[in-house]
């Protein structure tokens, strides 16, 4: 056994290269972070403004303190769980990590969550919505985001106040994200809700779903997803004629939405818990553009803010696992999204969490108002 | 036209593996026993693979991490799919494209059963005043997943296994679907599209605290797999050579010239599925309960088919060759994971290359490449 | 169980699974042709179709297509990717035959060979779509504007509900008038019947397998274009689930038979879009297989037998 250690031991330097270094980095300030989430795959344009964005924030720590820097590896789970599961077996068992930026998605959270939590690493989350996971008791989660039920509470408010609708159609693709928000939607609309339906993963043709909405006649239809079933969905709606009001969550926060839906999508409204790029704090919005050369999409500002929360922790001398989840815990500043600070479940403060509403202009998101959350 | 074939280098190679396999045959019976005992012992030291050399062979994509344990896990769990499987098929001649259901049949019997967070497990405690820390223990879930993987088995059997081949094939995968939808449709007693949380393992719910079976090191999971698998081999082999392995050959062979003989096809077709459920949810109750989540689209309608790929793959019929085909399919893109994209056309045309130049398998079982030889001898003329 | 829904626009829902029907049944078509000679699950298929959806897309960009075109223009659009599509799926399609199943076929491989094979080609062609297309869904021009023709009731048949299944009875009649009257079609049948006494009558055996790859893909291209004009997108992965309910249709209606191919692909359709109106949309598949169990139960051999040699033999 201990020959096989020892085997390993050397097998381990030589397979990985310049791998030595890390050692030596411990010794002072930085450390390394791993991000995960679905970098490729039919989701990716949701995921990717936050990468860019927390990317952008370890390069601008890392030009500013010479002597403190940071590295962050990627690591693509497509957003499925059992894509993330190993990685995260790996990232728990690598030293090196310190923490840990993500899940993007709720079911890769849910997934690897008792996995960090055993490894002492912190998790921080700019877009694992569901309501549930907060409510584990799990330690290392935090999301530096609102979740669906707070979303769901703005849509409802928007659907009552802003559209004045009689009659609401609800649709939800069967995952846990909008399942969940379109449970939220239900039960604050009540009676509203005149009919519903529930289409499924890789579905591309909804007669069903569109008879339904012409017998019930909704003056809004609500869909909790994605963009891979919303935009066909939309597009074939509006050929077959409903016309009602279209209202979609942050899943469809994505430039591929209008692009598939085509003239369909124009004048839909999409909710997000995710501020405007004007609307963000600082430079972070100019600096974002200047890097990439488009504005910060979906979650830009949360990728930020959860890479700010951990990139103070290192510069404060925060080394170890335990420190740096300490660090989170007790976080309490104002960030480029909203005001950070973590309540016990790992949510932030339920009063800081703003929604707004977009509604797409062309293949544009165009910020519309922030929903007040009464 | 047989003289065409012996020319092409492939064949050559072909008869050379042949060699191999019939000169290790050949040895004595100590000297076998000894090889193959090598050969288990190298399997269990696999996880902590060193030997320079032998290294690259390693899936760690990052420095530190390990991989490689969890890696081998699914390779393990995936012998043990293709091993079950392989009665179904390669031993009884049935095509099953549905064989994720028992999979996932065995994965959600532990689930519901085990886990404190299922719907199940809430609606016990209701029913009977347990606490709120009360689940099925992880021992227990052992005999509830094969009973009710094998029920279900039987449950499918007994209708369909009446219809030839291709019907069968269609309506085993409409049967792997019918499972998963009606999983993700069924919050109320099935966790839904969510999934089930904290299943447990032979520690208990997932904890910190596991010191063994933990969450983070998977080298117990992959030996505990592996000697499962190692069990299961020994078993199949002595059923494969009983009377039961006998008139599955007679069955798969001549349906009716069995029947004549007093081989009742039908019972034993139905023996066939029902130790191929089992088997088939014995994996999934190991996949389960390592990775302590599950949900319903991990089960999905591509992975039945990987299935039926690796055991046509390795060689359909041959124990050595559906495990060679298992591990093959579950490694390399795991190995290659840096070709991320492209893993599965590169996987594809793997598969059709496979298939034409060694259609009887990477390690075929004697008896089905003579039969194969026959067919191919047997071509009509002009074609 | 939303009875009211159904039965009280059970016309409409009636007119809808008829028109969705209809494209399984065009796809089904290409399983039942090759099932009939070959005794082969041509796997393979739905990507043929999935081929033929991206081909019509590439004729329209490649045209200029944009929404709403006039009728004229529409027109062109309309022949120009009936031409593309069918192009593309039967080159496709005959693609499929040649560089895999011929070699296959000289060896005598079993079907499980057959089976393997065509689910790699499968794979190879959907993903080398995925990876140039990208994984997401990709919008098509509306080339045909839904309009309501006319009103039965409270049922409206659209313009393009109605061109479904126009078009699919058209070439279903086409494609049974062309193997039951042609010279051609007499070489299907003597080869699905008996392939060695059809090759010593002097029946080119490779030829007619060929051909029928060919027919089976140029109907696949054509279900594309239908699919289009109905439904607006595509997918690298958009074969998959379409080719399973096609392939469910043939079985339903008896692998190997033309009629039952149709039959089964609109009982399917219709199946699928009452099941969805009782429940929701995410139940339909699983309706779609009980029924096929059931069916299989009482009929084993589909609702009208296996036939494709025996039609007027």
């Amino acid at each position: 056994m201990g020959l096989a250690a020892a085997l390993f031991a050397a097998a381990g330097c030589q397979d990985s290269g310049g791998g030595g270094t890390d050692n030596s980095n411990a010794s002072d300030c930085g450390g390394k972070i791993a991000i995960f989430g679905a970098f490729t795959g039919p989701n990716a344009g949701l995921v990717i403004p936050s990468l860019n964005a927390a990317k952008l924030a370890v390069k601008q720590h890392n030009a500013a303190n010479a002597d403190c820097q940071v590295t962050m590896q990627e690591f693509d789970t497509t957003g499925e769980p059992q894509q993330a599961t190993p990685i995260a077996n790996q990232v728990a068992q690598d030293q090196s990590f310190t923490s840990v930026i993500g899940g993007h998605f709720s079911g890769e959270s849910k997934a690897t969550m008792p996995i960090y939590e055993a490894a002492g690493l912190v998790m921080v989350a700019p877009s694992a919505t569901a309501t549930e996971l907060t409510a584990g008791g799990n330690k290392s989660f935090h999301r530096v985001v609102g979740n669906d039920a707070t979303q769901g509470t703005a849509a409802v408010g928007y659907i009552k106040n802003v559209f004045k609708a009689q009659k609401v159609f609800v649709i939800d693709d069967g995952t846990p994200y909008g399942l969940g928000i379109i449970d939220e939607v239900k039960k604050g609309l009540g009676a509203t809700v005149v009919g519903s339906d529930k289409v499924q993963k890789d579905q591309t043709n909804f007669d069903a779903t569109i008879s339904k909405m012409k017998s019930a006649k909704p003056d809004v239809i609500a869909y909790g997803g994605y963009t891979n079933e919303a935009a066909p969905l939309l597009k074939q709606a509006r050929a077959g004629g409903v016309t009602a009001k279209f209202l979609g969550f942050d899943g469809l926060y994505d430039p591929a939405f209008p692009k598939g839906a085509g003239e369909a999508a124009n004048g839909a409204i999409v909710t997000c818990p995710c501020l405007p790029a004007a609307e963000a704090g600082g430079t972070f919005s100019a600096d974002f553009q200047k890097e990439y050369g488009n504005a910060p999409g979906s979650y830009g500002a949360e990728g930020y803010d959860a890479a700010t929360v951990l990139l103070e922790g290192y510069k404060a001398g925060k080394k170890t696992r335990a420190d740096l989840l300490a660090w989170v815990d007790a976080y309490d500043k104002q960030g480029v999204s909203k005001y950070l600070k973590f309540d016990e479940t790992g949510d932030v403060d339920k009063s800081k969490v703003v929604v707004w509403s977009y509604q797409i202009k062309g293949t544009e998101f165009e910020p519309q108002q922030e929903i007040k959350l009464s | 036209m047989t003289e065409v074939t012996r020319n092409n280098p492939l064949d050559r190679i072909r008869d050379l593996t042949g060699g191999v396999g019939s000169r290790f045959r050949a040895l004595p019976k100590w000297q076998r026993y000894a090889a193959f005992l090598a050969f288990v012992v190298f399997l269990y030291y696999l996880p902590l693979l060193g030997i320079p050399g032998l290294v690259w062979l390693r899936t760690d994509s990052i420095d530190g991490g390990n991989n490689w344990a969890g890696v081998l896990f699914t390779c393990a769990i995936y012998v043990l799919i293709a091993i079950g499987l392989n009665v179904v098929i390669g031993l009884a001649g049935l095509l099953d494209l549905g064989y994720v259901g028992f999979f996932a049949v065995g994965a959600y019997s532990v689930a519901l059963f085990g886990s404190r967070q299922s719907p199940v497990v809430a609606a016990l405690q209701n029913r009977f005043n347990l606490s709120e820390d009360w689940a099925v223990t992880w021992a227990v879930c052992i005999p509830i997943a094969l009973a009710i993987a094998m029920i279900s088995g039987v449950l499918l059997g007994w209708p369909t296994l009446r219809l030839r081949g291709d019907y069968l094939a269609i309506v085993t995968l409409g049967f792997g679907e019918i499972i998963r939808i009606v999983v993700r449709n069924s919050p109320s007693w099935s966790g839904g599209p969510s999934g089930v949380a904290a299943i447990p393992g032979p520690q208990g719910a997932p904890s910190p605290d596991n010191t063994v079976f933990g969450l983070i090191d998977v080298k117990p999971w992959y030996w505990l797999a592996l000697t499962v698998v190692l069990l299961v081999v020994f078993g199949v082999r002595r059923l494969e050579n009983s009377r039961v392995g006998r008139a599955w050959l007679a069955v798969r062979e001549d349906e009716d010239a069995a029947a004549v003989m007093g081989v009742y096809p039908f019972k034993f077709k139905l023996w066939a599925f029902a130790i191929g459920a089992a088997l088939g949810g014995l994996s999934g109750f190991l996949f389960a309960s390592r990775g302590g989540f599950i949900e319903p689209e991990q089960f999905n309608a591509q992975l039945s088919i990987l299935f039926v790929a690796m055991v046509v793959v390795g060689g359909s019929g041959n124990m050595a060759g559906v495990a060679l085909g298992a591990f093959l399919l579950a490694y390399l893109p795991e190995r290659f994971r840096d070709f991320n994209e492209w893993r599965f056309l590169v996987f594809g045309l793997a598969l059709v290359l496979v298939m034409l130049l060694r259609p009887q398998g990477l390690i075929p079982s004697r008896r089905r490449a003579r039969e194969l030889k026959d067919r191919q001898e047997e071509v009509a003329p002009g074609v | 169980m939303n009875f009211d829904e159904l039965f009280g626009h059970l016309g409409q829902h009636t007119v809808d699974g008829l028109a969705k029907g209809s494209i399984y049944a065009l796809v089904a078509l290409g399983y039942t042709l090759v099932y009939g000679v070959l005794k082969l699950i041509n796997f393979a298929h739905s990507e043929v179709f999935m081929v033929g959806t991206f081909a019509v897309l590439g004729t329209w960009s490649m045209l200029g297509a944009t929404d709403n075109p006039g009728f004229g223009l529409m027109l062109v659009f309309l022949v120009a990717g009936l031409v593309g599509g069918a192009l593309a799926s039967g080159a496709t399609a005959v693609a499929v035959e040649r560089i895999a199943y011929k070699r296959l076929r000289e060896m005598n491989a079993p079907p499980l060979i057959f089976l393997i094979t065509a689910i790699g080609l499968s794979l190879v062609l959907s993903e080398a779509f995925g990876l140039w297309q990208g994984r997401l869904i990709v919008g098509m021009p509306t080339i045909l504007p839904q309009e309501v023709l006319f009103t039965i009731g409270n049922t409206g048949v659209t313009n393009t509900q109605l061109l479904t299944v126009v078009a699919a009875l058209v070439m279903m009649f086409a494609l049974d008038q062309f193997i039951n009257r042609t010279r051609y079609g007499r070489g299907v049948r003597a080869v699905a019947q008996n392939p060695d006494t059809a090759a010593l009558m002097g029946v080119n055996k490779d030829r007619v397998i060929m051909l029928i790859f060919l027919l089976g893909g140029l109907l696949a291209g054509a279900a594309a274009l239908l699919y289009a004009i109905r439904y607006g997108n595509t997918r690298f992965n958009v074969g998959f689930l379409l080719g399973l309910k096609a392939f469910t249709a043939a079985v339903l209606g008896g692998i190997g038979n033309l009629r039952g191919a149709l039959l089964g692909g609109l009982l399917l359709g219709v199946v699928e879009v009452y099941a969805a109106t009782l429940t929701s949309s995410n139940w339909e598949d699983v309706a779609a297989f009980v029924v096929l169990v059931v069916v299989l139960l009482f009929r084993p051999t589909g609702l009208l037998g296996e036939s494709l040699g025996r039609a007027r033999a």
